[in-house]
């Protein structure tokens, strides 16, 4: 039995496997429609996060599975003083796979060490998060046709952003792939992360404008800068506009770049670009359904 | 080399560190035992400059070596019998170490989980560094 921890688990030729499976059933969802009949998805979700449980939630129901679950620390036992390990016990004998969002780091891992069921980590505070990042491979994949070759700018807040530290990690596997880190001087890649690619050979640089590199990118990751993660006011209002990507930012960039971002967003993405065909966000959402659908037939082990 | 007492049969573990013998002797947990410990602090060493010394009567078999490991792999374990030397034993850094430092992260799952383990895994043989198996966050104390 497998679990999924850390998009790290999975080796690149499992990730491309699981990335067919989640391109085939992209091609004919119907083929799928009652591939989970008879099984039944726990979302235990420690923390509310309405989007990644949704997410799961449709994969699992268009497979034609059930789910039950709770959507926050206060409706589940866990507001009762009830450990990790007593629940995913409990949950093992209720449903067949599980979904676990906690607001403690390693939490998911307590309880893939006291299941008897599949646990996917849906998300364990800063920690990790790995559905969105294979949520951002497959998009990758499935709209650029590969996960090499490129040069993918990650901007925003690239110090405490879970999501683009992971996604790093996770492209560092493949080859060709030169990255760009586009922040404020306070909120660069950590040092352990840069480390990680100097000894590993991979090309990277960071700037401090957008504008300044926008021409070169294959892709942009978009992600939010928070206001309160600047040292000052001062700095917040002279640096956040090179963090907002807008029309005439898009005016530099490649006819043919992908536009990516976790969601939700706040002010980073202008609405204006939303119709722009290179504008990749909303499709994302969909591909994250998919990869989970995916994921729940891979680790369930059923074949269709 | 000073002579404390001979022991009969167990350990003396040489080159420590000056200073840190005394905390070695608390994370062995001789503390809890009946066996006849020696300590010699500030010996003077060529290599060193001052370092101690821990003589432990004990059976080959009752020292938790993952633990001398991982606090300083560099110590020599002499094993005893007989009142001889009749082994030198290498120390290799532990894979992975159980209840015997603790993860400080606040956000970390142990913080709350009751009866979990705290355990540590080797992630970086070079540097010597050990992550929190659940949050991965590294341990500062070396
Ligand atoms: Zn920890």
């Amino acid at each position: 039995m497998r679990h999924l921890m850390s998009p790290l688990d999975f080796s690149v030729d499992e990730l491309n496997d699981l990335f067919d499976l989640a391109g085939d059933i992209e091609y004919d969802t119907a083929k799928y429609a009652d591939a989970c009949s008879g099984k039944i998805l726990a979302t235990c979700f420690y923390e509310p996060s309405t989007r990644t449980r949704l997410s799961f939630e449709s994969a699992m129901q268009r497979l034609g599975g059930g789910v039950l679950g709770f959507a926050d620390a206060g409706s589940s036992s866990a507001a009762k003083g009830e450990s990790v390990a007593d629940t995913i016990r409990m949950i093992s004998c209720y449903a067949d796979i599980c979904a676990m969002r906690h607001h403690k780091e390693g939490a998911p891992l307590v309880a893939a060490s006291n299941s008897s069921i599949p646990v996917i980590n849906a998300g364990d505070g800063g920690h990790q998060h790995p559905t969105q990042t294979l949520t951002d491979l497959l998009t990758i994949r499935s709209l650029t046709g590969r996960l090499q070759n490129f040069t993918i700018g990650l901007c925003g807040d690239l110090k405490f952003g879970r999501t683009v530290h992971s996604l790093i990690y996770a492209l560092m596997r493949y080859p060709g792939v030169d990255f760009i880190f586009i922040s404020p001087e306070e909120l660069r890649v950590p040092d352990y992360i840069a480390e990680g690619l100097r000894k590993s050979n991979i090309r990277y640089e960071e700037v401090i404008r957008l504008d300044e590199v926008m021409g070169r990118l294959d892709l942009l990751y978009m992600t939010r800068v928070q206001k309160e993660r600047f040292f000052n006011e001062e700095d917040y209002v002279r640096l956040k506009d090179f963090y907002i990507l807008d029309r005439e930012k898009m005016e530099a960039a490649k006819d043919e770049v992908l536009i990516l971002h976790p969601l939700p967003r706040v002010n980073e993405i202008a609405p204006e670009i939303d119709n722009d065909p290179r504008a990749a966000y909303f499709r994302q959402v969909k591909y994250g359904v998919y990869v989970r659908m995916a994921l729940i037939l891979s680790l369930l082990e059923i074949k269709v | 080399m000073l002579n404390v007492g001979r022991i009969k049969e167990g350990f003396v573990l040489d080159h420590i560190k000056a200073g840190q013998c005394l905390s070695l002797y608390h994370m062995l947990k001789l503390d809890q035992r009946n066996c006849t410990v020696a300590m010699i602090l500030n010996v003077v060493s060529k290599k060193m400059g001052k370092k101690d010394i821990l003589k432990v009567e004990c059976g080959v078999d009752e020292l938790n070596f993952d633990v001398l490991a991982f606090i300083d792999h560099k110590i020599t374990v002499n094993v005893i019998k007989g009142e001889e030397i009749i082994d030198k034993m290498p120390l290799e850094l532990p894979g992975e170490i159980s209840g015997i430092i603790y993860c400080r992260n606040p956000r970390c799952i142990t913080s709350i989980e009751q009866g979990l383990p705290h355990i540590f895994i080797l992630a970086d043989m070079d540097e010597q560094v050990y992550r929190c198996k659940y949050c991965e966050e590294k341990h500062e104390h070396r």
